[in-house]
């Protein structure tokens, strides 16, 4: 605006960015990523705040979901990707080819765009993340496989046929399934790649809800291509383009005024 | 890689027809007002009874714009600058109704007074006031339609001018009719009348606000400058 210097001051500014340091969960620092010689990320710099929930949004081959993968390593699973930088849990750098990928990814959990139910029966599909990590006795576990289907907000509706195949479940259902899987082994961080988009407006309000829910006791990342979706749910939201990190605030500065203009071309649908 | 436009031009139709509404509203108000004031200026009946026949216009253009505005809304789920622009269009309209009114409302008691008139020197305060009022209107609309938050701010400081002339056709008309019983009657319509010019400021002040929301995301204080105290606290520290 070149008339700012006569603008009148705002009532009250945006409060400050900047959290308390015992407040970040995850710190992406100067991250680049390379898929061979593409570079997909450039030099990523964000924080994601305990118990809130950050939503990525941005055009397809943004690098969005490249960024939520590298979070727990899970390109690790593909030749020739490679990350620079720093990506810190706690302090502690996920990735450093030291540190043990099982339990990184005990800490930091997924649920993907597609449900990806086991084919064995409901309850195996929670108990065996469980078993991967804990050795419990019977009457134990089923304490657990209950408190992640409630957690989930499934329980009511599977609590009489733990013993139907995960696949026979409706795709809002399979979905919640998996957040249940997710949460059984008690992260710390939950990854939402997509989570809504291959289920109707009911799922995703029930999805939504629970995220709403869990993020009292974790710390949530959600990529999402529904903006309506990341106003919605989130508190804070990452802009990005072409690999780069655009613009990075709370999600309600992000929807209303956000101060770049490929943001705002982005969320009014004047991109492209 | 980016443009002005919406990659769904249908949404910028809607955009561009609501604006469009909106201009014309603000036209017609601008219009309304410098005619009810000429009206009573000259106590022209006919002129009044023109000015009242507007008014249903400008409410039917209100309901247009609010219509579509919410039906956009609903459609099309608007973010950052749209969403505000689609807001800003429905408080615009909202206040330019009320303007509507309270030029309508003038014209009216012109029609009253008319044939009743006892000391026209009485209207000269009162017209300043309405054509400071008519200024304040027609920049503010050109603001919005520029999109100058500087100008809306402008305005939005100015309102203070109207409010202190308030207090001064107070205290000439309250003279007068201490003066002579007679002029009792027409000067308290003038009083009303220059009540809705104050008011019609306001008005004014509020698209002001308006505007600067919708420029700058951010509202203005909500504290605004007043010129002088009201009428009725000066009158009554006089009294004293």
């Amino acid at each position: 605006m070149s008339e700012s210097a006569t603008v009148l001051k705002p009532v009250e500014s945006q409060p400050a960015n900047r959290p308390s340091p015992s407040d970040i969960k995850l710190s992406v620092r100067n991250l680049n990523f390379y898929y061979g010689t593409t570079k997909a990320l450039k030099n990523i710099n964000l924080e994601l705040e305990t118990n809130k929930v950050t939503a990525f949004i941005g055009p397809s081959g943004c690098g969005k979901s490249t960024l939520l993968r590298i979070l727990n390593r899970m390109y690790d699973l593909y030749p020739n990707q490679r990350a620079e930088g720093e990506v810190l849990l706690d302090g502690q750098n996920v990735l450093d080819p030291k540190l043990d990928i099982n339990l990184l990814r005990a800490r930091v959990g997924m649920v993907f765009q597609k449900p990806t139910p086991f084919p064995m029966t409901i309850y195996d599909n929670i108990a065996f993340g469980i078993r991967l990590y804990e050795k419990l006795p019977k009457s134990e576990m089923d304490g657990r496989v209950e408190t992640a289907l409630r957690g989930a907000a499934l329980w009511e509706e599977v609590k009489n046929k733990l013993n139907a195949s995960g696949l026979s479940l409706s795709g809002g259902q399979q979905q919640r399934l998996c957040i249940a899987r997710t949460v059984a082994i008690r992260p710390e961080v939950i990854l939402f790649d997509e989570p809504c988009s291959a289920l109707d407006p009911i799922s995703t309000a029930k999805i939504e809800e629970l995220i709403d829910e869990l993020k009292t006791r974790y710390t949530i990342a959600i990529v999402t291509h529904n903006m309506q979706q990341a106003a919605r749910c989130s508190d804070k939201t990452a802009f990005m383009y072409l690999g780069d990190l655009i613009e990075f605030d709370q999600t309600s500065k992000i929807f209303m005024s956000p101060e770049q203009k490929q943001t705002q071309d982005y969320i009014t649908g004047r991109f492209g | 890689m980016t443009t002005d436009q919406h990659t769904v031009k249908a949404y910028d139709e809607e955009l561009h027809f609501i604006g469009s509404r909106l201009a014309e509203m603000g036209g017609i108000a601008e219009k309304m007002l410098y005619d009810a004031i000429d009206a009573l200026s000259r106590l022209d009946a006919d002129l009044a009874r023109r000015t009242i026949e507007r008014d249903p216009k400008l409410d039917a253009l209100q309901r247009e714009i609010e219509e579509k505005a919410v039906l956009t809304i609903a459609r099309r789920q608007p973010m950052a600058v749209d969403l505000r622009e689609l807001v800003a269009a429905i408080h615009i309209a909202s206040d330019l109704e009320r303007v509507g009114d309270l030029c309508k409302n003038i014209a009216k008691r012109t029609t009253k007074i008319s044939g009743d008139m006892r000391v026209p020197r009485t209207l000269v305060g009162l017209k300043h006031m309405a054509d400071i009022a008519a200024i304040q209107l027609k920049n503010v609309l050109d603001a919005y339609a520029q999109k100058n938050v500087a100008a809306a701010d402008e305005v939005w400081r100015r309102d203070a001018d109207v409010d202190a002339l308030e207090d001064s056709v107070f205290r000439d008309l309250l003279t007068f009719m201490m003066e002579d019983p007679r002029n009792i009657s027409f000067c308290t319509h003038l009083l009303f009348c220059s009540k809705n010019i104050e008011r019609i400021g306001d008005h004014a002040t509020n698209i002001a606000e308006t505007v600067h929301y919708l420029v700058t995301g951010e509202p203005l204080p909500v504290e605004r400058p007043k010129g002088g105290s009201s009428g009725l606290e000066s009158q009554a520290a006089a009294a004293k």
